[in-house]
């Protein structure tokens, strides 16, 4: 085996801070090599110096790549040698068609006009390879996000690819996406392509990856050989933290209620802008004081819509149904009287939906409750300044201080401001939409505790999330949704992942 | 970062730049014209006339900002401007109507048209671009139907004191020759009352949380705004004192930066601005903002209408032109996003006096309306410059 790649002893500085320590990694033609390491543990800032986002001569170091130093100027010059980098943030443009996105920037053309017939007919080449049945017209916008992906994979097989770098792929795919994903990799593989995975998801690691280098703080911990013999998960997560975690779920003794805190009956939503889709049918969930029930299902399966529905009717059209808090029946109709009724929703994408970015930590904290800061509309900065503290002291936000923007905050952080929103309105029953999605495991396990901590303070939690393993941890009892339906619920000595599988796949 | 780097001074300025920066590029530009003027700038007589001249300006910038703010615009106020001018002006001039009645009256139709337009901004989710273009057109087209094309007027005195009237002297006589002592009584009480209030505020915050603001800093922006405070309203008092609508502008600046800073409303103004859809998900009832502050914009379109009528003793067809213009320029000099969420009320106002320092001091040494028009949108494009410069390095 003859190795493509090799950073030596690599190190990055940016002011005040060094965000890669004499890191090195060797990568073998061939093979697929996992990047792993918590958020901020430098694996990005890694991929962008091997890419030439950083070009050379900010960093220190060597890069060794194809037989010899390399000294990249810009992404062009790295993607010229065949090293390809697809982001978390997918860079498609919406309103574009496949064809268009593929060779945007790299147009099939002569004396700037586009030969479109080729230009058709290389990405229907292209979309075969990757197993993508569209038709190169489509508009990006018309396909899903696990669609787009393979899109970018196409732009990437497009440029004579020899090293392919996936920033975290899966991230905001479902399951089957996800693996259809998996199953390329392993595929360009056979076909001699190399690979760099950037991932959190360990069970895809151990899946596909032959060896693993992990990062903590900015300086390379080690590197596993998967082939050698069967590494676990454990032994991942051991070196990405530094410590040995026996237990990803942090430890609960459930002291649930036994009647019901609240209680969804007969909910239904419709599309909005198809209106004879039901995305909500006829949905009757409860929840007990101090207990965490999950909500299992595939993406599109109608969790967050029915989250979004109940909550304030937030999402979706000819809404239906009961919601009862403490056995009376509440008005939801707006969001100001879902949270009034005792509600909170924690929602899955805490950028978009969740935070105001360019706003302080104090500003995001306050916004769901400022009666709870202000007298007769008046705000009183003091005492929100001090609820801030409160809660960074109380959940950990990892920040200097409070009025600093929320922007600049790592995602584990952020999220953790989304949660001290709503415990600071003071809900009787939280529904959290991934409320670990895109953070690391330190962060996560910190998240786990404080969801504890609510249930133990007898609230009620409805948890939903795509990591079964998650649910499966965290959660009493867990409902499985799919088509827009509960399919069923188990209790959590039953629940298995195999189990909550096979009552998605049980039409 | 630590507390201590925290306290210091220059760490505070650097990253409060923005907020100081342009009242330094005012004064700049102040100096820079009382000597070019042959110190004619900062006579008496001048800066009442630019008070007055800069008045309707002002108070729309205050409007337009919270409309900014919240993520919109409004292009129709400078036709709004006129609509209501002539509105007055009919109302008082060709029915005889009493201006007591007639003022409220229009301020109450100027919240009506922004309201009709936000109707269709926040409920309907026209852009506001769009919804307020066409106001821009219609409300243009009604001021010369209304007009039948000609100018109407003269108004009768009580309602030009709006524009042109000064605070009467009820302490007259006590020093000899022209002095308003009335006017720099409240100059002075202003002057003290300032950082009376300044130093109850941070004791407030004190009690719950470190102050940001250094000592020496806060210490040194009231001495430096009281002094002149106290500096303009001399000025003035030895002319013929404060006028009515400086007084007028005053109280309302000081309502505005007190709903935007301190209220509910206005933090939800800036949330909506921020991050429509999680001010939405945090129970803010995100259309009925939106609503509100084209209302709002329009009444004071209104009274800047009003109070342009009031100065030019006339309703003319071409009042309100390019109004617009010029008030969106002053929001965004002052340091207001585009994107909204972001913008001060006294940024929009210093913006607004430095677009109208620039053009009477331009005037007075006699650059031409052409070379004028240059010079300001560059002003323009440089301060924005500076914005996004600035917010890059941070």
């Amino acid at each position: 085996m003859d190795t493509i790649l090799e950073m030596k002893n690599i190190t990055k500085t940016f002011p005040g801070v060094k965000a890669l320590d004499d890191v090195s990694i060797k990568v073998e033609r061939g093979e697929i090599h996992a990047l792993c390491g918590e958020n901020g543990a430098g694996k990005s800032t890694l991929m962008k110096v091997l890419s030439g986002v950083y070009p050379h001569g900010t960093y220190e170091g060597d890069i060794l790549y194809d037989g010899g130093v390399q000294e990249f100027k810009d992404i062009r010059d790295s993607e010229d040698r065949g090293i390809i980098i697809i982001h978390q943030e997918l860079a498609l443009v919406p309103l574009l068609s496949i064809a268009e996105n593929i060779f945007l920037g790299n147009e099939i053309a002569e004396n700037g006009i586009v030969n479109w017939p080729a230009t058709f007919a290389r990405t229907g080449e292209l979309l075969a390879k990757v197993g993508l049945k569209e038709n190169p017209a489509t508009l990006v916008t018309n396909i899903g996000v696990g669609k787009q992906q393979l899109v970018e994979i196409a732009k990437a097989l497009s440029k004579k690819v020899k090293l392919l770098i996936l920033d975290e792929p899966t991230a905001s795919l479902q399951e089957n996406d996800s693996q259809k994903l998996l199953d390329l990799l392993l595929e360009f593989k056979a076909q001699g392509i190399t690979s760099i995975l950037i991932s959190h998801k360990l069970n895809e690691i151990n899946r596909v990856a032959d060896r693993i280098t992990v990062i903590r703080d900015g300086k390379s911990i080690s590197t596993l050989d998967a082939r050698a013999g069967k590494i676990t998960e454990d032994d991942i997560v051991k070196d990405m933290v530094g410590r040995d975690m026996a237990h990803r779920y942090p430890e609960r003794t459930p002291n649930i209620g036994s009647e019901k805190l609240m209680e969804v009956r007969n909910w239904s939503a419709t599309h909005p802008l198809h209106p004879e889709r039901k995305v909500v049918d006829n949905v009757s969930i409860d929840v007990a004081a101090g207990e965490v029930v999950g909500i299992a299902g595939l993406m599109g399966a109608g969790r967050t819509e029915l989250a979004m529905s109940i909550f304030g009717k937030s999402y979706g059209t000819d809404i239906s149904g009961e919601v009862l808090i403490n056995g009376k029946a509440v008005d939801v109709s707006t969001v100001e009287k879902a949270i009034a009724s005792g509600l909170a929703y924690v929602t899955e994408d805490r950028k978009e939906m969740g935070l105001i970015l360019e706003e302080s930590i104090t500003t995001n904290i306050t916004l769901a409750n400022l009666g709870g800061v202000s007298e007769r509309g008046v705000l009183n900065d003091g005492a929100e300044r001090s609820v801030a503290e409160d809660y960074r002291n109380k959940i950990n936000i990892r920040t200097p201080n409070v009025g600093q923007k929320v922007v600049n905050l790592s995602g584990g952080n952020q999220q953790k401001v989304v949660l001290s929103k709503w415990l600071f309105a003071a809900p009787e029953v939280l529904i959290l939409d991934e409320p670990t999605r895109g953070i690391d495991v330190g962060a996560k396990y910190e998240i786990y505790t404080i969801i504890n901590q609510l249930a133990a303070d007898g609230k009620g939690v409805i948890m939903i999330s795509s990591e079964m393993p998650e649910l499966l941890g965290m959660c009493d009892r867990i409902y499985v949704m799919n088509e827009g339906e509960i399919k069923g619920q188990l209790a959590a000595k039953d629940a298995s992942q195999e189990a909550i599988m096979r009552m998605i796949l049980k039409a | 970062m630590t507390d201590t780097d925290n306290k210091s001074i220059g760490y505070y300025l650097r990253t409060h730049i923005r907020e100081y920066g342009m009242v330094v590029a005012l004064v700049a530009i102040l100096a820079f014209f009382q000597v070019l003027t042959d110190g004619i700038m900062l006579k008496p007589v001048n800066l009442t006339n630019l008070f007055l001249q800069n008045s309707y300006i002002i108070i729309m910038a205050v409007g337009m900002l919270l409309v900014i703010v919240g993520g919109h615009i409004d292009l129709s106020v400078g036709s709004v401007v006129g609509f209501v001018g002539a509105l007055a002006a009919v109302m008082i001039v060709n029915w005889d109507l009493p201006t007591l009645f007639v003022v409220p009256a229009c301020l109450v139709v100027g919240a009506i048209i922004g309201a009709a337009q936000g109707y269709w901004v926040a409920y309907w989710r026209i852009p506001s671009f769009i919804v307020t273009l066409a106001g821009m057109l219609v409300f243009k087209g009604l001021t010369l139907a209304l007009l039948g094309g000609a100018s109407v007027g003269p108004f009768p005195p009580e309602f030009q004191a709006m524009s042109s009237g000064f605070l009467p002297d009820i302490f007259a006589g006590l020093i000899e020759g022209r002095f308003n002592v009335f006017s720099m009584t409240i100059g002075v009480v202003l002057a003290a009352l300032l950082p009376i209030l300044g130093l109850r505020s941070r004791a407030k915050q004190a009690k719950f949380a470190a102050v940001d603001e250094p000592m020496a800093f806060f210490a040194a922006k009231h001495a430096i705004a009281g002094l002149a405070i106290l500096y303009v309203t001399y000025l003035l008092s030895t002319y013929r004192g404060l006028p009515n609508i400086l007084v007028i502008m005053a109280l309302q600046i000081a309502l505005f930066t007190f709903i935007t800073n301190s209220t509910t409303l206005g933090r939800r103004i800036y949330a909506l601005g921020g991050n429509e859809k999680a001010a939405k998900l945090s129970g803010i009832n995100t259309k009925r903002l939106t609503f509100l502050t084209f209302a709002n914009m329009g009444m004071l379109a209104a009274l800047a209408g009003l109070v342009f009528a009031a100065r030019l003793n006339t309703a003319t067809p071409k009042a309100g032109l390019a109004f617009e213009l010029d008030v969106i320029a002053a929001v965004f000099i002052g340091g207001a996003s585009m994107s909204g969420g972001v913008g001060k009320v006294i940024g929009a106002v210093v913006g607004a006096l430095i677009m109208g320092v620039m053009n009477n001091g331009m005037s007075i040494i006699g650059v031409g309306i052409d070379w004028q028009q240059v010079i300001k949108g560059l002003v323009l494009l440089a301060a924005v410059i500076f914005d996004v410069y600035n917010k890059n390095k941070a």
